[in-house]
């Protein structure tokens, strides 16, 4: 939700999508036991050692059904990291009775004791504590992802065709696979143009992170004729504003079509390129542009 | 509704003082603000969320009009502070927790009622004077914690302000001091429930939604005014075995800990006593494949008798959403012939790309159409007429391009709807992004988990004018700046049409046309434009963080 916005809703600056560029991630941090965290962030670690005799605990009596994450597991036990008894918890009060009842006879005979059901409960408050926001279980082991999966033929012509003609293999992307990105965060900035987003004030977006910026140009053509020209700071309905090549700046009333406004955006061929993809596409530039050493 | 046109600006102003000035302190017991006439139309007050119970944020004023807006000037602007701090009038403290958050901003409706402005934060309540900004008095929630994303005003019952806390409380205040009168905890904190909608007051009912991006329950919730007690509460997903819409998810588990969650006000139809709103995303929101099925009764829209808490109809618009798009998008209720004949309806232009319009007495659909121009995750319309995800165009372990981006096509931002010119505007984000699967467990993820997101480029964002009845675009305004979008709308009488342009220009358009005829840079705009009548006066205002401006004409 919110994702409110999705609720982040007041996740869409330009700031964040700059950074969720340049970072290759949204994971929310919520300040862990901030003002932002539930109760799950907020508690005091317990100590060590009980956290350890419940992991152990745990890994004998629970794992097989409740995963070795708390996910839950194929042999139907719950997921505990959103499950409504450990998260309203707070040192086993809640979790005994679910072991003394429903749990009964799937224990040994000699039955966990009180002790033992704390130091369960701790190691799950302990795992708890680390989910990062949003409701994202806690991160766990890396799992091998294989973004790459074009083909690096059908992209090489792919790329003849359609960005051949502002980019050359051999020169402006010389060598860009062995860059050290990693195939997924090429494949952002490819697609991007190397920027956050598109056309825009210049002061939005200040990083260029794969290739030289290319920034977008404005020419001013004033009702006397005269034309003003630089690159393009601000742009909206009732104003353009634009740097000359001198570094001085210069900013125009917009009433309607008066003065033309002629903006040059490097990017707008990226741009226009969006709704004509398909993924397919996509997968063989990149395994193309990977291959570029 | 159309307005007959002997129901004049006028008229109404003076039925405005009268309903209002009977709120003077001092007189014993006054009544305050009587719930009925929150039923509109719209006029001299803001007496609840949208301005009245249909969305419509339509202003029946036209003191300020197409012909002399260009006029438009400040006539006041003042600065909330948050948090405990000093000063004239003091601080009234009130919460459960310990910890002080401070920094929020303006980012829903300001009430106006009895010339009096009540603007929020996350954990804070003000009473600001209507005629000159003055605050009057400030009331601080001290929290347990909690996702303080924003909070989206207070509602108004006779001489009770009612607000929620991130930290799930129902606060009510004496609207005239900020005196706290009772908090009732309405969620739970542990549970990793938070709050943020603005509670919306129908009759002697407090209809009060909350939050989660933990895998928890949606639910809707009734508590009475004067003491409050809960009067009836809604899941949104099935709870117990043999309830209506299980048989869309694969187990009772996975219903249980489905969302739906109720994060956006909704609306209120007085001849049907039928509360319409929109339900959040299912959870896991970016791996549904732990939840084969349409996941009822997430992201639809939702008709509940107001006096029972019983569901009368629904309409699911994202069936199995896969990308976080809740439907909680204001509901608008219009009439307007379909086929030749007069209808009553609702429509909704969803976070998902799509718009919709359906009966609002019995939930029937009448149109779905595609008003995002580039989104493109659909594989087709079920047969109710709605999209459903293509497998392709979810997260995907190599990527997907995927238009809308996360926060949707829209989102919390306010629609308008004018009578006059018969359209409902909306702003569309025409934004892509990629969207991979980090989490590829068959199990499925948790929360909005399991996946990364990249924003990769815009294809634009408009203020887009959609003709309900057939919901066909009648005409797109293109923002030059792509990193900006409206705050939601205003429309009014006089024939305008007030938004903001993500370039920190506040605007008046022609609500004919979009085109723009008066503006002024005021930076970051926060929350939706509103209009009241005072002391003669039309103001307009509208808020820039913790900044709160009013227009008025001279």
């Amino acid at each position: 939700m919110s994702s409110q916005q999705s609720a982040v809703s007041g996740r869409q600056s330009a700031a964040w999508a700059v950074a969720l560029v340049l970072l290759g991630t949204t994971v929310w941090a919520q300040g862990r036991g901030g003002i932002a965290s539930f109760p799950a962030q907020q508690r005091e670690p317990d100590p060590p050692e009980l956290i350890a005799k419940g992991r152990a605990i745990y890994d004998t009596e629970c794992r097989s059904c409740h995963g070795p994450d708390l996910r839950g597991g194929e042999r139907g036990g719950s997921n505990l990291l959103r499950s409504a008894v450990m998260l309203n918890d707070r040192a086993g009060e809640l979790v005994e009775p679910v072991m003394r009842s429903s749990h009964k006879d799937r224990l040994p005979p000699s039955g966990l004791t009180a002790d033992d059901i704390k130091a369960v409960a701790s190691h799950i408050h302990s795992i708890l504590a680390l989910a990062p926001g949003q409701g994202a279980p806690p991160p766990g082991p890396p799992v091998e992802l294989k973004v790459l999966v074009g083909d690096i033929g059908a992209g090489a012509e792919y790329f003849a065709q359609k960005c051949g003609s502002c980019h050359s293999a051999t020169g402006d992307l010389r060598g860009i696979g062995t860059r050290d990105l990693g195939p997924a965060q090429l494949q952002n900035l490819w697609i991007a143009g190397g920027r956050g987003r598109g056309v825009g004030p210049a002061a939005e977006v200040r990083s260029a992170p794969m290739s030289t910026r290319r920034e977008a140009t404005v020419v001013v053509t004033l009702p006397t004729g005269e034309t003003v020209e630089g690159r393009l700071e601000r742009i909206d309905d009732f104003l353009v504003a634009l740097t000359q090549k001198d570094g001085t700046s210069r900013s125009f009333r917009r009433t309607g079509a008066v003065p033309k406004v002629d903006v040059r955006d490097p990017l707008e061929a990226h741009r226009n390129l969006l709704p004509v993809y398909t993924d397919k596409d996509i997968h063989d530039v990149t395994a193309y542009l990977t291959s570029l050493k | 509704m159309k307005l007959k046109p002997f129901w004049t600006v006028s008229l109404l102003s003076v039925l405005s003082v009268v309903v209002l000035t009977a709120q003077n302190p001092g007189t014993g017991t006054p009544p305050g603000l009587d719930p009925a006439s929150i039923e509109g139309p719209l006029g001299g007050s803001w007496p609840t969320f949208a301005g009245d119970y249909t969305s419509r944020r339509f202003s029946t004023l036209k003191q300020v009009n197409t012909s002399n807006v260009k006029n438009l000037t400040l006539a006041w602007m003042t600065r909330v502070l948050t948090g405990p701090r000093g000063g004239v009038p003091p601080t009234i403290i009130g919460g459960v927790g310990t910890r002080e958050f401070t920094g929020g901003t303006i980012k829903g409706a300001v009430l106006q009622v009895g010339g009096v402005l009540y603007p929020t934060a996350p954990d804070n309540v003000w009473a600001i004077d209507a005629l000159d900004g003055r605050e009057i008095w400030h009331y601080f929630w001290k929290t347990r914690g909690a996702t303080h994303i924003g909070n989206r005003g207070v509602g108004i019952w006779r001489n009770y302000l009612f607000f929620e806390t991130p930290d799930n409380y129902l606060v009510s205040l004496d609207a005239r001091t900020g005196e706290e009168r009772w908090h009732v905890e309405i969620a739970d904190f542990d549970q990793q429930y938070f709050s943020t909608p603005a509670p919306i007051v129908v009759g002697d009912h407090i209809i009060v939604g909350t939050g989660n991006d933990l895998d928890g329950p949606g639910f809707l919730q009734s508590y009475d005014p004067e003491t409050g007690k809960l009067q009836w509460k809604f899941y949104t997903v099935p709870m117990n075995e043999g309830d209506p819409g299980l048989e869309t998810w694969p187990n009772l588990d996975a219903a249980r800990y489905g969302g739906g969650h109720t994060w956006m006000p909704g609306s209120y139809d007085p001849e049907t006593k039928l509360y319409i709103f929109g339900t959040g995303n299912p959870t896991p929101a970016y791996t549904g494949v732990a939840r084969p099925g349409n996941n009822l009764y997430t992201c639809a829209l939702v008709a509940l008798n107001v006096d029972t808490g019983k569901m009368a109809w629904y309409y699911q618009m994202s069936p199995h959403d896969t990308h976080d798009w809740d439907t909680v998008q204001s509901p608008i209720l219009l009439d307007a012939r379909v086929n030749g004949k007069p209808r009553k309806l609702v429509s909704v232009a969803a976070r998902n790309g799509y718009f919709f319009t359906v009966d609002r007495v019995t939930g029937e659909h009448i149109v779905t159409t595609r008003y995002g121009t580039h989104t493109n995750w659909a594989g087709g319309l079920n047969p109710t007429q709605a999209p459903w995800p293509a497998p392709a165009k979810e997260a995907t372990i190599p990527g997907a391009l995927v238009s809308p981006v996360e926060g949707g096509t829209t989102n919390w931002q306010p629609p308008a709807y004018s009578p006059d010119t018969g359209l409902l505007y909306t702003q569309e984000d025409n934004s892509f992004n990629m969207l991979y699967l980090t989490d590829p467990d068959p199990r499925g993820s948790m929360g909005l988990g399991g996946k990364m997101r990249v924003e990769v480029g815009s294809g634009g964002k408009f203020l887009t004018a959609i003709d309900p009845a057939t919901g066909k675009v009648a005409w797109r305004r293109r923002y030059p700046n792509p990193g900006g979008g409206g705050i939601g709308f205003l429309a009014t009488a006089g024939g305008l049409l007030f938004g903001s342009d993500g370039s920190g220009n506040f605007v008046a358009h022609d609500a004919k046309d979009g085109k723009p005829l008066w503006h002024t840079r005021i930076g970051t705009i926060s929350n939706a434009p509103q209009t009241y009548m005072h002391d003669g006066r039309q103001y307009i205002t509208i808020a820039t963080g913790d900044m709160l401006w009013a227009f008025t004409l001279y």
